[in-house]
């Protein structure tokens, strides 16, 4: 058998190695800049034409580089439809998406995590089996049964609440969002049962247990679930498109796809409504990155 | 003996209200499941036997649905249509996406920020997706032509070119690998580091430990993203919806496409109903047979 020779018996080879390595390593960086240019190039070009003239967009060769931004093409795309208030929808079924979850999933997140009652087990395992079932098979099941209680017709509710609105937020009140209440539970779980004992002793309740020393000790995964459905309900097409109908109630994606179907030309004004659309994503984005990566390395679930 | 049946008792008194406060807590996911996912699947099964345009009432037709479902044309066109996509977009997914976490675990610079602008592609909202990748493919003006044509490829017609518009579809899933990229990073960051160091003592080169060492580690993940993968592109209809919709000549209808047609154009309640069971049993029996083949690849640790 041969000895093995260490690398720092041999310093002259180990400097050509180290060198070759770092070569190597500068090659990787060129190459991986070249695939994150072509892997943002559709946004990027998408953000650049929004400040194009018409000529510059269907001008040959490609204008990368708009010559004068034209910051009006903003103004026009965002007063060409009422864009506030498919912004205003928006948010509004954002907001009641996002609380139901944290409410809804946290409680059932707990009861899973922390209390034993007969039962459980099956309903976990059911919970978990839902993560799978695709959403096409109880899409039209699911229409059928709004339609029944009343929430596709046009209308509202106490006033302002479209009634269609309801099939699209309702579900998340219900923690019909397996991924959450799985996320919360294994944090739940981690979380010191000594630190309860002491607060059942003296006298509180479970609720009070839930929202005084959980909840403030689950801020990071709050933070991530918040983040994923925020973005679940931001950017869901298909359930707006089925449920909402008049046009007063829509999304921003609802409106961003009727300007596709109209503007035939007008490629400039649809890439800055899709530029606005895409900021608060954007922002959400940069400002919770960790939560994402944490989210996703957890669970193998989320983004999309 | 007074003060233990005295203990038992307040026990079990514990114990039932923790059953009671147990059930409270879950009551939101026990209405919501048998309401919204129990409920919905058995009714979708009697929808399966019915013919029902929701103005009427439902007509009992039995088999009927079924039947066209196996044997439509446009139906059987959807399956192939989302099988063709399946099988050339994942195992390229897989590569892109593994290749990149792989690159993102070597000591380069900026690492978070790569990491952040291949994931970036999943998180735009998929209409603004949609809109801006129909303009790539435009034939005229996309930059799709005008990058090939500095390599010197002739201009296409992509997303109306009967063959070459699934192409074009499978082409733009290549960008949507940010999730499974982020597992990968995960998992190649778990890989023992003694591991590695005694390969690298042994003389292994770089190749032989991606092939010996990590490859095999990260098995488990492959499958899995490989699962999660399949069961997502046999449901991507929302691209083609807007993109397309379904054309040209039918080649990008995908089975989603066709059962959200079915169901909201032309309220065939029954008839997509069976549709969407089809794609469901599909779905699952993939997912099984893929659980199967596993066994003979995926290494797991004892």
């Amino acid at each position: 058998m041969e000895p093995t020779t260490f690398p720092t018996l041999r310093p002259k080879s180990y400097r050509r190695q180290e060198i070759v390595r770092r070569i190597g390593l500068a090659v990787l960086q060129v190459v991986m800049t070249l695939v994150l240019i072509t892997f943002l190039g559709p946004t990027l070009w998408m953000v650049s034409s929004s400040l194009k003239a018409r000529t510059e967009i269907f001008a040959h060769p490609i204008v990368w580089i708009p010559e004068t931004p034209q910051w009006g093409n903003y103004v026009q795309a965002l007063t060409m439809m009422p864009f506030a208030q498919f912004a205003l929808n928006t948010f509004i079924i954002c907001a009641l998406t996002v609380s139901g979850v944290l409410v809804s999933c946290s409680l059932v997140a707990y009861s899973f995590a922390r209390l034993k009652w007969p039962g459980r087990d099956f309903f976990f395992g059911l919970l978990l089996a839902t993560m799978m079932l695709p959403e096409i098979v109880t899409l039209i099941p699911m229409f059928i049964e709004f339609r029944w209680l009343g929430w596709t017709k046009p209308g509202t509710i106490f006033g302002f609440l479209p009634l269609n609105y309801l099939p699209l937020t309702v579900p998340y009140w219900l923690a019909l969002s397996p991924l959450y209440v799985f996320l919360m539970r294994q944090f739940f779980k981690g979380i010191p049962v000594e630190l309860e004992e002491a607060a059942l002793i003296d006298g509180a309740n479970r609720l009070q247990i839930l929202l005084q020393i959980i909840l403030p000790l689950s801020k990071p995964v709050l933070a991530t679930v918040a983040v994923f459905s925020f973005l679940q309900a931001y950017n869901d097409f298909l359930q707006p498109l089925i449920y909402i109908g008049s046009r007063d109630y829509w999304t921003l994606a609802l409106a961003l796809r009727s300007m596709n179907d109209a503007q035939v030309g007008q490629w400039e004004l649809l890439f800055a409504a899709s530029t606005v659309v895409l900021i608060p994503v954007l922002i959400i984005f940069i400002v919770a990155q960790r939560y994402f990566v944490q989210g996703i390395a957890t669970t193998g679930f989320g983004g999309r | 003996m007074a003060t233990q049946t005295h203990y038992k008792e307040r026990l079990t008194r514990a114990r039932l209200r923790e059953w009671i406060e147990g059930y409270l807590f879950a009551t939101p996911f026990l209405i919501g499941f048998f309401a919204f996912v129990a409920f919905p699947m058995l009714f979708s099964i009697w929808l399966m036997f019915q013919r029902w345009d929701l103005l009427g009432d439902p007509v009992f037709v039995g088999f009927r649905n079924i039947e066209r479902a196996l044997t439509d044309e446009l139906a059987l066109k959807a399956l192939y249509n989302s099988a063709f996509y399946t099988v050339f977009a994942v195992p390229v997914q897989l590569v892109i996406s593994f290749t990149l976490a792989l690159a993102l675990t070597q000591p380069i610079l900026f690492r978070s920020l790569y990491r952040a602008g291949f994931y970036l592609p999943i998180i735009i909202p998929i209409v603004a997706t949609a809109i801006v990748w129909q303009k790539v493919f435009h034939p005229d003006f996309g930059i799709m032509n005008e990058v090939l044509g500095w390599l010197g490829v002739p201009p296409q017609k992509w997303l109306l070119d009967p063959n070459l518009a699934k192409p074009a579809f499978i082409f733009m899933s290549f960008w949507m690998i940010g999730r499974q990229m982020v597992i990968f990073i995960a998992g190649l960051g778990n890989i023992p580091a003694q591991l590695m160091e005694a390969a690298q003592i042994d003389g292994a080169s770089k190749l032989r430990s991606l092939f010996s060492i990590i490859i095999p580690l990260m098995t488990p993940l492959i499958f899995y993203n490989m699962v999660i993968a399949i069961i997502n592109s046999f449901q991507t209809f929302v691209p083609a919806l807007i993109m397309t919709d379904g054309g040209p000549q039918n080649e990008t209808l995908f089975v989603v496409l066709n059962i959200y047609r079915n169901g909201f154009q032309f309220f065939n309640m029954g008839y997509a109903s069976a549709l969407a069971w089809e794609l469901f049993i599909i779905v699952v029996g993939f997912t099984i047979a893929q659980f199967y083949i596993a066994r003979k690849w995926v290494y797991y640790e004892v």
